[in-house]
């Protein structure tokens, strides 16, 4: 077995362009075969775009890439939902990922977690009348809503931003 | 024969033998072991449904009962093996069926199993107790409609993430109401409804269920009634993890798992909504595995459940665990075994997770007894694999998937042989390794010298030449089956180590720089392997011979080369060396 069989060339992904490694993505050519250049046509094709997929890689399974596949479509506008989130007498606002969640439990249970603050239960009548605080957010039309009042798809969908109002001043915002 | 035994006796003697390997070595005894031993061969197991003909499987063996077959390779799993190609079930099932009407076991994996074929098991074989299809297709929910109506002792029906085309969900109620004999029932690869009721009367009457694997469309609410008829359930899939959050749900749920004493296994876990794991509490203590691969939760929530499971054995989870969360794992679970960690993203061009090669490092540091895994991650270094390999020196099986595939030492930037190389070094017992990462051809010199119990080898976007493939093919003496995608491996490598391809199981190479010229070449001097040219671009004699083939398959066979079922993709050579086509 020759050792001498060196190539330095090496088949690379599309668009990859390092400056320290020799990857340049050009085809099999090898320095001692016999081989005719123009038999590839395929494979001597300069490769596409940065972001082409390379067949099979990642090596992730079919039914496993269905199921991320159903989770990343599940969320219809791409794969989060940034909203900010104000609380009065916060100094700044956070940003969290409705996405995340699949229900308003959750989510009060992370926005308490976050800003150290108690919320309470919601009921339909009260809203969160008795809390320390209340959550609302602005919905689409520019209105600001008591959050829980909506089924939590739509509230999804419809959700701007939010914002941890004070007890008191939440009152007016009940439902009834 | 005046000196041996009478037959009896060593039949009764063989009968202690289970490995495949032991009794394949005492039939080479002598010819009157032979025959004793092919007529008490009651299992076989088959790695490639071509390295064998059915005729003769059943000419050699007149008495199995049980059955176990591969079909397609490995790389069929990421799609690089053409629609089409082969491994169809059918005419195994077809002669078997006649040869041994009292066969009570099938497992097929990777396979196209048709309608038919299930048909023909459930009505031939009339003991028939066992069926389990991982990862194969072809079929529809009315086949298994016939197994659930025919079979009337089925024990095991295990569906194992194949493609199974659903008609309707109605294939379930073909159970009669006599089949009580059920041991282990796994659909979670359907992705339609199946009817409740049914369900939950065919669990009930079922006193011997032991594993049960629900698929997602099975509901939260209804996972407790399911739970509660089946309380000697060892293994336990769940539906769908997510409901409106209610108290009722939560204690119903809570007191069903409860009664649970014997539950070991839990997988299942699409859709988890986080307050439902505390449900599960009372089980974990006992838990040895949990697949949570389908649980998109955030760390915080993994690591709450891992950590109350003490006796935890395999841990399979999606990198939402996070290097904080493998770091509670580590500290926590000191019986870990196996460990999978699954991408989220895979296709992100961004990191979506803090997961790192750190996460891998402390769980080798903080599980003695881990022993295989299989890491998806975004970086690596060489003195990251350096430290694992001296901390975890018993890993039998080490895959590491790095998303970008020439990824170099992220530190360094060099290559990561040297890292590479200490796993194989130090990790004298490893039996499977899939590497990648900028991998030159140093690290196969490594692997050739030092991986000398490695048997399958996974390599993909790595070495710079025909030394590489050479280095393995003449170094690792216990390899069995090699796959490799996108390396500049070629003909010299294959040409000079032919005779080695005869003590492996297969060897499969895609994009890779072998040629045509070499793939006869090899076929002709090797008369019992079978040279697959798969190529999708027309014959490859209307080709230069030096070209490259698209995919080569090399596998030995004692059956005809010729197979009567290749697509017109398929090249093999014929006994006069010409090129053979359907």
């Amino acid at each position: 077995m020759e050792t001498s069989v060196a190539t330095e060339l090496r088949l690379g992904l599309p668009g990859r362009d390092r400056s320290e490694a020799k990857i340049i993505s050009v085809s099999n050519k090898r320095s001692s075969s016999e081989m005719d250049d123009s038999c590839d046509p395929q494979q001597e094709s300069v490769v596409p775009a940065q972001k082409a997929q390379v067949v099979g890689w990642p090596p992730v399974r079919s039914y496993r890439k269905n199921i991320l596949q159903k989770k990343a479509e599940s969320s219809s506008d791409g794969s989060a939902m940034f909203v900010k989130v104000s609380m009065d007498g916060a100094p700044y606002l956070r940003k969290i990922d409705l996405k995340f969640y699949t229900n308003y439990l959750d989510l009060l249970k992370a926005l308490q977690s976050m800003f150290k603050c108690t919320i309470g239960v919601y009921s339909e009548r009260e809203g969160y009348d008795g809390s320390e605080f209340a959550p609302t957010y602005e919905d689409k039309d520019g209105d600001w809503m008591l959050v829980g009042d909506v089924p939590w798809e739509m509230f999804v969908t419809s959700c701007k931003r939010m914002r941890i109002m004070k007890g008191s001043e939440a009152r007016g915002l009940g439902c009834l | 024969m005046a000196y041996s035994f009478p037959e009896e006796v060593l039949e009764h003697v063989f009968s202690f033998l289970s490995s495949d390997r032991d009794r394949n070595a005492v039939s080479l005894v002598c010819k009157s072991w032979y025959d004793i031993e092919r007529w008490c061969r009651r299992r076989i197991f088959v790695g490639n449904c071509y390295a064998v003909s059915p005729e003769m499987v059943i000419r050699r063996f007149p008495e199995l009962r049980a059955v176990e077959m591969k079909g397609k390779p490995h790389f069929a799993d990421f799609n690089l093996v053409p629609e089409g190609w082969g491994a169809y079930a059918y005419p195994w099932i077809a002669a078997m069926a006649e040869a041994y009407p009292f066969l009570e076991e099938i497992k097929l994996k990777r396979m196209v199993v048709t309608d038919d074929t299930l048909e023909l098991i459930s009505k031939s074989c009339k003991n028939f107790k066992l069926l389990v299809l991982t990862s194969c297709e072809g079929f529809t929910t009315d086949g298994l409609a016939s197994i659930a109506a025919n079979c009337r002792h089925l024990r095991e029906l295990d569906l194992r993430e194949s493609e199974v085309e659903e008609l309707s969900g109605h294939w379930l109620s073909h159970f009669p109401d006599s089949c009580t004999s059920l041991v282990s029932l796994n659909i979670s690869c359907l992705g339609s409804e199946v009817s409740f009721s049914i369900l939950e009367r065919l669990v009930a009457r079922s006193p011997n269920l032991r594993t049960l694997r629900l698929n997602r469309a099975v509901p939260l609410e209804r996972l407790a009634n399911l739970i509660r008829r089946a309380p000697q359930l060892v293994e336990l899939g769940t539906g769908a993890y997510s409901a409106e959050i209610r108290s009722d749900t939560f204690s119903n749920l809570a007191d069903a798992f409860s009664a649970c004493k014997q539950l070991k296994a839990l997988s299942g876990f699409w859709d988890v909504v986080p307050s439902y794991l505390p449900a599960m509490y009372s089980v974990c203590s006992g838990i040895t595995s949990l697949n949570l691969s389908y649980a998109a939760i955030p760390s915080t929530d993994l690591v709450k459940l891992i950590s109350q499971c003490q006796n935890l054995q395999r841990l399979w989870v999606m990198d939402y665990i996070e290097d904080s969360g493998l770091d509670v794992l580590a500290a926590s679970c000191k019986d870990l075994q196996e460990l999978r960690v699954f991408p989220s993203d895979p296709f992100g061009a961004e990191p979506n997770v803090s997961l790192t090669e750190q996460g891998l490092v402390s769980v080798s540091e903080g599980c003695p007894k881990l022993e295989s895994v299989l890491y998806f991650c975004r970086q690596m270094s060489n003195a990251a694999l350096i430290a694992i390999a001296k901390n975890r020196p018993n890993f039998i099986r080490f895959r590491l998937c790095i998303i970008d595939p020439q990824a170099p030492d992220y530190l360094t930037l060099e290559p990561l042989d040297a890292g590479f190389g200490a796993i194989v070094e130090k990790c004298k017992e490893l039996r499977r390794l899939s590497m990648t990462g900028l991998l030159t051809d140093r690290v196969f010199k490594y692997i050739g010298s030092h991986a000398k119990k490695l048997e399958m080898l996974s390599i993909a976007f790595a070495g710079d030449s025909d030394l590489g493939l050479h280095h393995v093919l003449s170094g690792c003496d216990s390899l069995r089956k090699l796959e490799i995608r996108d390396c500049p491996f070629g003909d010299k490598a294959l040409l000079a180590n032919a005779a080695k391809l005869e003590t492996m199981r297969s060897l499969w190479m895609s994009s890779c720089s072998v040629s045509f010229g070499a793939c006869k070449l090899l076929a002709q001097k090797m008369p019992r392997l079978n040279v697959e040219v798969i190529d999708e671009r027309g014959p490859p004699d209307s080709r230069p011979e030096s070209c490259s083939v698209e995919r080569v398959y090399v596998y030995r066979t004692v059956a005809s080369r010729q197979r009567l079922d290749m697509p017109d993709f398929v090249w093999t050579l014929d006994e006069d060396s010409s090129l053979r086509y359907s």
